[in-house]
């Protein structure tokens, strides 16, 4: 049964056993723990507070809350615009990250400085830009300050950069030979599209939608001047927490506040499995 | 001795990396450790630098006990696969980081720096970034890093693994003329038995985890101490249930020759200066013997022809594990139709 | 990269649907950012520098310009250290619960800016916060004081630091790292002369960000603040407040200021980054 043999079967490289890091140090102990002390003192507790400041009027008490007739209508206003928003970005951000991959023709680089405004924006000047071309004095001759309409703009201003932004490194990494691979085998640049590249972006897609959702869900600056904040028509989720803390009733405002942190740390579960299918991909 | 390690284990979860490792290695000499990826080698190259921590045994540099001791208490010189260079330094500035570190003075870094690069020849070289430079290059200033501190063993880690072949070959003869100058204790990690036979004063060949054989590159050549180390260090052919060097065969077509196994000529292939020649026994089991083009054309022989083949005297060989078996025709088939140069992998 | 991929690859498609879809995005920003931008803009010179020179000799304007300013550096600061070092334990280190970690680091980024300040009034609040009470009694004030402003900010721009240096550990590797150590560089050493110098533009970005974060923020601060005028208002705060008074060309100018920083952060940003990837 034996022929020849040169080597026992070797791979190019020689790769050792995958080594995630190091076990902890002293040094990077103790840098652990002040780093996780700091984090519950600002981050880990105070969310907690929130939590059990909720829960302290039981079930009936969180339950009345939340469906009372005002607080119900915001957080279906936040929720399903912020729905809608995020299917517009969808569209709008994977066809931006293309073309700014893909296309070159002058200014690309100053459309790449635009995608970034609205992340770096104070939220409360982003109110007053979006005010200042569709608000009373717009020159377009439109006005939808305090409108609904106010709302699904200022949200859509404000998570303009997350679908841009977890598509692009993606598309630029992509195997354009297996593009050209479908396009040889017939495919038509659509079904290409579909087939070949639409796949291998729906992970990034989602992990942005989904950030993106999660900004719009917790938007306040940008609506303060813009939306009104009319009860029961363009009044949102973090105006009526607001309005709780300000009527001194925290109990109410920290309510409220569970249900956007619910929708939080959805978006982080959601967001931590589709990283680690990003990272299979590739 | 020169680096002692004694009882040494490491795993990884689940993974044994090395499992009881002992080893000597003697001093001012350049030693390899060599086998299969994933063998264990590296993780023992690391650990004797320190920047791997052994799960159980001892490990002695110079008579020192290392064991628990941090890398930068070692006075080694480590050369990464990858050449490690500190992309934002000189040339100059990576030659000189161990003796900054030490706090040597200006002028002495500057002197030493210089000396270094002339050995590795980067004299011109010492202002670029080591982006500037080829891979031979990096790799050469990397050495200089390493040598710069005066280590007391060097280090490297398949050193010439990112190259390609030809510049490989050189920085191979190379490192071999430079260990004859420096005579510093070196160890390094290869994969490539023909690298380690070439350059090594002594070879040590490690497989899952455990020591196969120690011994110089004769030694192993020739006194392979089982199957593996056979089958690792060179190209093997079975006859009987014998493992030989399908180069230590000898043909002979006399037909009142009644020495050896006799068989047919199923193929010949030549590459290059040799030519191997493909013979299934009566037996039915396929042999490689490999001849020089002169032996194969004093010997004439071509497929179809009835020859015998025996073993030339003195030659190593080993017995197989594998039990040996009539050869199926489909196999034999297979083999016959396969490509020149291809030789497949035992089973 | 991505500009080579592109320039090795772009001449393939010149077809018309190019064109379509470059003219799609380049109106889609035009309308929602670039035009609105520049009215902002138009609308602060309206009566030529009148409103700056109104808002900049307005003590309670300069000094909630001061006070956002020290803020910002001090939560860009504290972010800085923390993120840089909780990035180095993430990449390098293991240790239980690194992955609930790694993923909690990104929640101050999809929790609302409310949200965050109610958080921090019902812990830290003087009345009857869990903690507050007690650090009141020690002397710390924290909520509807500067303390509290700086938490909320720092809590806001927390992952962004972290977001830029993790990726660049990953890719650098820490090869550089051993070789240090082999060549007797101690942690200390190593961190200085090796790791800092390889995520420099890793930590740039992520300070440019967080400052342009933190100098903008609006809800956490306006919960935290009590904004009392001349005290503990911000230039965001001033924004609001001058536009709710009817002060529109005060509200515009100083919005104005604001958007240029946030503006030039990300020119700095974006001209910097292609330079260190090639």
């Amino acid at each position: 049964m034996t022929t020849t043999t040169l080597v026992p079967d070797l791979p190019a490289g020689n790769r050792r056993p995958v080594r995630a890091g190091r076990p902890l140090t002293r040094v990077s102990g103790l840098g652990l723990g002040v780093a996780m002390v700091w984090f519950s003192l600002l981050v880990l507790i105070p969310l907690a507070a929130v939590v059990v400041t909720a829960s302290e009027g039981g079930w009936d008490g969180f339950w009345r809350t939340v469906t009372n007739e005002q607080t119900a209508a915001t957080i279906r206003l936040t929720v399903g615009t912020a729905l809608l928003v995020t299917l517009v970005n969808i569209v709008m951000g994977t066809l931006i990250a293309w073309v700014l991959v893909r296309d070159r023709f002058f200014g690309k680089r100053a459309l790449e400085v635009l995608i970034d405004v609205p992340f770096a924006l104070p939220t409360i000047v982003a109110g007053l830009v979006l005010l200042s071309l569709y608000g009373p004095d717009s020159p377009l001759g439109v006005n939808i300050a305090n409108t609904r309409i106010a709302v699904f703009l200022a949200f859509l201003f404000v998570t303009l950069p997350f679908i841009v932004r977890t598509v692009q490194p993606v598309l630029a990494e992509l195997d354009q030979e297996a593009e050209e691979a479908a396009a040889s085998l017939g495919a038509s640049r659509f079904s290409t599209f579909r087939r070949i590249i639409l796949p291998s972006l729906t992970p990034a897609i989602a992990a942005g939608a989904a950030l993106s959702f999660a900004r719009a869900v917790g938007e306040y600056g940008s609506l303060v001047l813009l939306s009104g904040n009319l009860p029961m028509r363009t009044e949102v989720a973090s105006v009526r927490i607001l309005s709780s803390i300000e009527n001194d009733n925290p109990d109410s405002a920290a309510a409220v506040a569970v249900v956007l942190l619910a929708i939080s740390l959805a978006v982080i579960v959601v967001l931590d499995v589709l990283q680690r299918r990003v990272m299979r991909r590739g | 001795m020169s680096i002692e390690i004694s009882n040494v284990g490491k795993r990884f979860g689940d993974f044994v990396a090395l499992d009881d490792v002992s080893v000597n290695i003697p001093s001012g000499r350049l030693t390899a450790l060599l086998g299969p990826s994933g063998g264990g080698k590296s993780t023992l190259l690391r650990i004797i630098a320190g920047l791997e921590r052994a799960d159980t045994g001892r490990v002695e540099i110079e008579g020192v006990d290392a064991t628990g001791l941090p890398p930068q208490k070692r006075n080694v010189g480590f050369v990464f696969q990858h050449y490690a260079a500190f992309k934002h330094l000189s040339v100059r500035r990576n030659v000189a980081f161990g003796l900054e570190i030490r706090k040597r003075s200006k002028d002495d870094i500057r002197r030493r720096v210089d000396e270094l690069l002339a050995l590795v020849h980067l004299e011109q070289f010492g202002d670029r970034l080591p982006a500037q430079l080829s891979g031979g290059q990096r790799q050469r200033m990397a050495l200089a890093r390493a040598l710069a501190v005066e280590p007391t063993v060097l280090l490297l880690d398949e050193p010439f693994g990112a190259l390609d072949a030809k510049v490989r070959k050189e920085l191979r003869d190379w490192l071999r003329r430079l260990h004859d100058e420096v005579h510093v204790t070196t160890v390094f990690v290869t994969h490539d038995q023909e690298e380690a036979l070439e350059v090594a004063d002594e070879i040590v060949v490690i497989n899952e985890g455990r020591v196969e054989q120690i011994g110089s590159p004769d030694d192993l050549y020739d006194r392979p101490a089982n199957e593996f180390v056979m089958r690792f260090l060179g190209p093997v052919t079975q006859l009987g249930d014998q493992l030989v060097r399908p180069h230590d065969l000898q043909l002979s077509t006399g037909a009142g020759d009644r020495a050896g196994v006799p068989g047919r000529v199923t193929r010949v292939t030549r590459v290059g200066f040799e030519s191997r020649v493909g013979v299934i026994t009566d037996d039915g089991q396929a042999v490689t013997v490999t001849l020089t083009r002169n032996e194969l054309l004093a010997l004439g022989t071509e497929v179809g022809d009835e020859v015998r083949i025996r073993l030339a005297p003195e030659s190593p060989t080993t017995t197989s594990t594998t039990p040996a078996q009539s050869a199926p025709v489909s196999l034999t088939k297979k083999f016959a139709s396969a490509g020149g140069a291809n030789l497949t992998q035992t089973s | 990269m991505a500009d080579r991929l592109t320039a090795a690859r772009t001449p393939v498609g010149h077809r018309p649907g190019r064109y379509v879809l470059r003219t799609v995005v380049t109106a889609y920003l035009f309308f929602l950012v670039a035009w609105p931008l520049y009215l902002v803009g138009r609308n602060a010179f309206a009566g030529g520098s009148a409103s700056f020179q109104d808002i900049l000799t307005d003590p309670d304007v300069t000094h909630a310009l001061q006070l956002t300013v020290v803020i910002a550096v001090v939560a860009v600061v504290i972010n800085t250290v923390f993120g840089v070092g909780i990035s180095i334990l993430l990449v390098r280190y293991d240790f239980p619960g690194k992955r609930a970690l790694n993923a909690l680091l990104d929640m101050p980024l999809s929790v609302s800016p409310i949200v965050v300040g109610l958080a921090l009034i019902l812990v830290y609040g003087g009345r009857d916060g869990w903690f507050g009470p007690s650090l009141e009694a020690a002397g710390f004030q924290i909520i509807f004081a500067v303390p509290g402003m700086v938490m909320a900010t720092v809590f806001v721009a927390l992952p962004l630091v972290v977001r830029e240096v993790v990726p660049v550990l990953q890719e650098v590797g820490d090869e550089q790292e051993q070789a240090a150590r082999s060549l007797g560089a101690n942690a200390w050493q190593t961190f200085r002369r090796i790791t800092l110098p390889s995520i420099k533009w890793g930590v740039v970005y992520g300070v440019v960000l967080s400052l342009a974060r933190s100098l903008g923020e609006f809800g956490a601060v306006k919960v935290v603040s009590g904004n009392v005028l001349g005290d503990t208002r911000t230039a965001t705060l001033v924004v609001e407040e001058k536009y709710l008074n009817f002060d529109k060309g005060g509200a515009y100018a100083t919005a104005f200021l604001l958007a240029l920083v946030a503006v030039a952060c990300i020119i700095v940003v974006s001209v910097l980054r292609p330079k260190e990837e090639r």
